[in-house]
């Protein structure tokens, strides 16, 4: 897992909730059986005038000059501001994979859907769940002033703005650790083999019918 | 002490250790497999030299990119070929048991499941697909993964997971007739809304719930994901137990006759305690729910079908207004119009939420004996497994469906999302059996209206949306 510790970035302000992850990267991209090369492809229906396949050479496509991703401004965001329920939708880990694949490496949103939260920490992207308030005054702010970039410290668990404010966030201990570190999860399961090697007796003790 | 969920009661009996945060390493009996998020788990355990704990508790099958029809030909699209071939490499090579494409117990990962008798009671599910969560109504604590928890869940058989909070749906009195389970799952989620879920596990209970089968609730517990919760569950009953025994006898992961008592007495204790206390509950009179449409781009856009598409203009605020506003923008409606002057494309019956013999039965009811509505292009029923697909020809639904001028298909998820040839042209309308409405989902542009099986055959042989206690038939 890539590790994440402090990270300053250009803020992408995604103004709409519900971005589901059949936006963030459609069906048609998720036949690849390989983990890299989505960025290209993320917020692709957003993104393109023209439809996409894995077939379709993107550079062949005419870009919507009205999204964020194309406008100059926007260029090299690395923080996604979004809204409500961000990331809801399927399971697919292919979210995380262009996200971080185009460049990103936070999303704030005021909440995310459970599964997209839980993937994003496979990937060393970081998800901050900051209140409805707080994001409003983040959006508000971004328009304000040009090349919005905030820094965000996972150890100090906080957002600081370019005027100086800082906002707090938290995050699950062990989460914090192994992002900090950027532990491999299951290295760290398996140092527990032999309670699960246990816990599997008893199991199948209690409950051979599952065996 | 307050008594226990049937939520806790799951998750403690599946506790390998915690740690000092509160997560928990919890032992996961079940993981099924698809083409689309396992390549990249089964690669990263190559990669690390390591292989599947424990074989046995997997079950892989083909069923998003596979075609509905003229399978002899295989599948044309190459890049869909070869995400299923390297399905089956992975499966091979490391010894899964897998239902090919050719295969009669092929079918929708959720379907086959509960048909194999791979979903019992009390087990803890998994898939890397977040309608997962439809294993709930076996009294099971299933829920949708990432790809990399899919390759955690080969490695050592267990997840790191949070404890979610606990909420109680209630479904109070009996729906009335010509209301099935996905009206009610919709009347939820239009209550609670798509995130009025987020953070909880979903018990849905009360009598409406125990009146449905158990495919009934599988559809409700499909659903739970889309009201936010990644887990729904129903408490075992008598049904629960009728339906392991008779439905998978013989088949290749029910339980053997040795240990059925033993496991029918420990499937009796999973319900809630009548002290059980939640973290939220709600409730809804199940004499209120009527048939159900949405007429959005989120699964919480929805009204019954004898009432109109909203006005944006009475939303509570400005996010929800402009959402509003947008969401009938991409679906060319207009506010105040009434459902049933909507009028459709295509029809789509299928998809782990609505693919199952009883959907079809419910589907042939209103189909008998009438046909498609000239507007309506294209009729397509799908079901969810090849043995289902064996049962409904058994009963001659085939023929009804063919005769009404629908399309009879082979398994898969087909135009749930468009993944294989199965997909709306743009700006096309469709009424589907579906769960998901999100802009493009069934094709580019494409617009869903999510109904259930007898209302979408309903729209089929109306050619608008159509009130199914109306119709002889759909009652
Ligand atoms: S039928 Fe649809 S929702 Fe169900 S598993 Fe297939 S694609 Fe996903």
């Amino acid at each position: 897992m890539e590790k994440f510790t402090q990270h300053q970035g250009l803020v992408v302000p995604m103004d709409r909730p519900n971005v589901d992850t059949d936006a963030i990267i459609p069906k048609q991209y998720l036949k690849s059986v390989k983990r890299a090369g989505f960025g290209p492809n993320l917020f692709d229906d957003w993104r393109y005038l023209d439809p996409g396949d894995p077939a379709i050479d993107n550079a062949s496509r005419r870009l919507n000059p009205d999204f964020l991703l194309n406008q100059p401004a926007y260029q090299g965001g690395t923080v996604l501001l979004g809204r409500e329920n961000f990331g809801c939708g399927s399971s697919r880990e292919h979210a995380v994979w262009a996200l971080t694949d185009y460049g990103f490496r936070v999303v704030i949103a005021p909440s995310f859907a459970d599964i997209f939260f839980n993937n994003s920490f496979k990937s060393g992207l970081l998800p901050i769940t900051l209140s409805e308030t707080e994001v409003e005054q983040l959006f508000e702010e971004e328009r304000q002033v040009a090349g919005y970039a905030l820094e965000v410290d996972l150890q100090a668990e906080t957002v600081t703005t370019p005027g100086g404010m800082v906002f707090s966030f938290q995050m699950d201990e062990f989460r914090k650790y192994r992002l900090l570190n950027g532990l491999d999860d299951i290295g760290l399961t398996l140092q527990h083999q032999d309670e699960i090697k246990g816990y599997e007796a008893d199991h199948r003790a209690a409950a051979p019918w599952l065996f | 002490m307050a008594g226990k969920t049937l939520y806790d009661k799951l998750w403690d009996a599946h506790i390998v250790r915690t740690e000092e945060d509160g997560s928990a390493l919890l032992y996961i009996d079940r993981q099924l497999l698809h083409e689309v998020t396992s390549p990249q788990a089964f690669e990263g355990l190559r990669l690390a030299g390591r292989t599947p704990w424990r074989v046995g508790a997997n079950l892989a099958v083909p069923d998003h990119n596979v075609p509905t029809t003229q399978r002899e030909e295989g599948i044309t699209d190459p890049v869909a070929r070869i995400q299923v071939e390297t399905l089956d490499r992975n499966a091979d090579e490391f010894g899964i048991t897998e239902f090919k494409m050719g295969d009669i117990r092929q079918g929708i990962v959720h379907v086959i499941g509960p048909e194999q008798g791979a979903t019992l009671p009390g087990m803890t599910i998994v898939c890397g697909d977040s309608h997962t969560s439809t294993h709930g109504a076996l009294g099971a604590l299933a829920f949708g993964i990432g790809t990399s928890e899919v390759e955690h869940v080969l490695a050592p058989q267990c997840l790191v997971q949070k404890k979610s909070k606990s909420m109680l749906v209630r479904i109070k009195g009996a729906v009335g007739t010509g209301v099935t389970g996905k009206d009610i799952v919709l009347a939820v989620i239009g209550k609670i809304g798509t995130a009025g879920g987020t953070g909880y596990a979903i018990e849905f209970a009360g009598e409406a719930i125990e009146n449905l089968s158990v495919e009934g609730r599988m559809t409700v517990c499909n659903m739970a994901i889309e009201g936010g919760a990644r887990a729904g569950m129903v408490a075992v009953d008598q049904k629960t137990i009728d339906y392991v025994k008779n439905g998978t006898q013989g088949r290749a992961f029910a339980p053997t006759e040795v240990h059925w008592q033993e496991a029918v007495a420990a499937w009796q204790d999973l319900h809630s305690d009548a002290d059980a206390v939640f973290d939220a509950v709600v409730e809804l009179e199940g004499a209120e729910i009527a048939p159900q449409v949405t007429w959005g781009t989120s699964p919480e856009m929805v009204v019954a079908i004898d009432a109109t598409v909203p006005d944006p203009a009475a939303a509570a605020d400005e996010v929800k207004r402009s959402g509003m506003e947008k969401a009938l923008a991409y679906m060319g409606l207009e506010a105040g119009t009434p459902i049933t002057a909507i009028p459709v494309d295509k029809v789509f019956v299928g998809s782990c939420t609505n693919s199952r013999i009883e959907d079809l039965r419910a589907a042939a009811a209103v189909a008998r004996g009438r046909t498609r509505a000239e507007n309506v292009s294209q009729v397509l029923i799908v079901p969810g497994s090849g043995l289902i697909k064996e049962q409904a020809e058994r009963e001659g639904l085939d023929k009804i469906f063919i005769e009404a001028g629908f399309e009879w298909r082979d398994p898969g998820c087909s135009m749930c999302l468009a993944m294989n040839a199965d997909r709306l042209e743009p700006g096309e309308r469709c009424a589907s059996t579906s769960n998901r409405n999100f802009e493009s989902r069934q094709g580019l542009n494409s617009r869903t209206h999510l109904v259930s099986p007898a209302m979408a055959v309903a729209a089929a042989v109306s050619g608008h949306f159509a009130d199914v206690r109306s119709l002889e038939g759909g009652a």
